[in-house]
């Protein structure tokens, strides 16, 4: 028996909508490379103003923490079988090496588990190869965080609607 | 002005965030101004998850650097930061406490406030390589 996901219509490639709606997301140029059930691939292309340390040109660590925080929250709603709003309880991050200068910078987050009220979930970044990460991570999200409708319900009834 | 205002103004996602550092009779305090760009749910509103992380971590790192005197910008080894309440359209404070600054690494706490020091948006803590 598989389990239905209330935005599995929105899963597959380069699905801006998952997030077009978050302000600074694009702000940083984040693009959604890939989601599937539990699961988000997402990149933030290399930029000059997000390095953290010039003398090495390597990206702050916060924008590798803002990556994978995004990448969780998409990896946790992709867990949900009803849309609700989410928000991050804690995330730690450890930063395994320095993230390649000049390279675009690749985030995973998956779902691993979740109950009712809690999503537990786990993320890796890379620039080149996913076996070779650069930082890892490990977050949870609150489920049902606040009153506001998600304004990803609107797009994933659109995606169903198209398809039947 | 001061050595670690110079370094902030040196480092390109600090200049980003558009951050701040100012000093008062409690120490250093790092400023991130709000503006649209850093909203991560446009409906409430409230500030991206990751750049209060951010905040946190530059908050951490501006503290060392003032605190030992350093010039090279430390390493992180790792961050942990508690999301405690969502983080609305008005400036954010951090102030950050070295609870150990050792000869190789430091370990750095930090909380970030908006209104009322005494009901923090977020708290981290972190260890980084000097």
């Amino acid at each position: 028996m598989s389990e239905t996901y209330a935005i599995q219509a929105l899963f597959g490639e380069g699905r801006s909508e998952f997030v077009d709606h978050v302000p600074h997301a694009r702000a940083i140029g984040i693009e959604c490379v890939r989601v599937a059930a539990c699961e988000a691939v997402l990149k933030v292309p290399y930029r000059d103003e997000l390095v953290g340390d010039p003398t090495r040109g390597v990206v702050f660590g916060g924008v590798i923490t803002t990556l994978l925080d995004q990448a969780g929250g998409v990896a946790t709603l992709c867990s949900l079988p009803e849309i609700t709003t989410i928000a991050t309880i804690d995330l730690r991050i450890d930063y395994l090496r320095a993230a390649e200068p000049g390279a675009d910078l690749l985030g995973r987050a998956f779902c691993y588990k979740r109950t009712r009220s809690v999503a537990f979930v786990r993320g890796s970044a890379w620039e080149r190869d996913p076996e070779d990460p650069f930082a890892t991570c490990i977050m949870t999200f609150m489920l049902g965080a606040n009153t506001t409708e998600h304004p990803l319900k609107l797009a994933a009834e659109a995606a169903i609607a198209a398809t039947t | 002005m001061s050595p670690t205002r110079t370094l902030a103004e040196g480092i390109p996602y600090a200049r980003f965030l558009g951050l701040r550092v100012e000093r008062d009779e409690g120490g250093l305090v790092c400023v991130l101004p709000f503006r649209d760009e850093i909203v991560g749910n446009a409906r409430l509103p409230a500030v991206h998850g990751g750049v209060v992380g951010s905040f946190l971590e530059m908050t951490a790192l501006l503290g060392l650097l003032d605190e030992s005197g350093g010039e090279r910008i430390p390493k992180p080894i790792n961050f942990s930061t508690d999301f405690l309440r969502s983080a609305g359209p008005s400036d954010t404070f951090g102030r950050a406490e070295i609870v150990k600054l050792g000869r190789r690494i430091a370990n750095v706490r930090v909380v970030a406030y908006q209104d009322d020091p005494a009901r923090p948006v977020a708290a981290g803590i972190g260890n980084f390589r000097l």
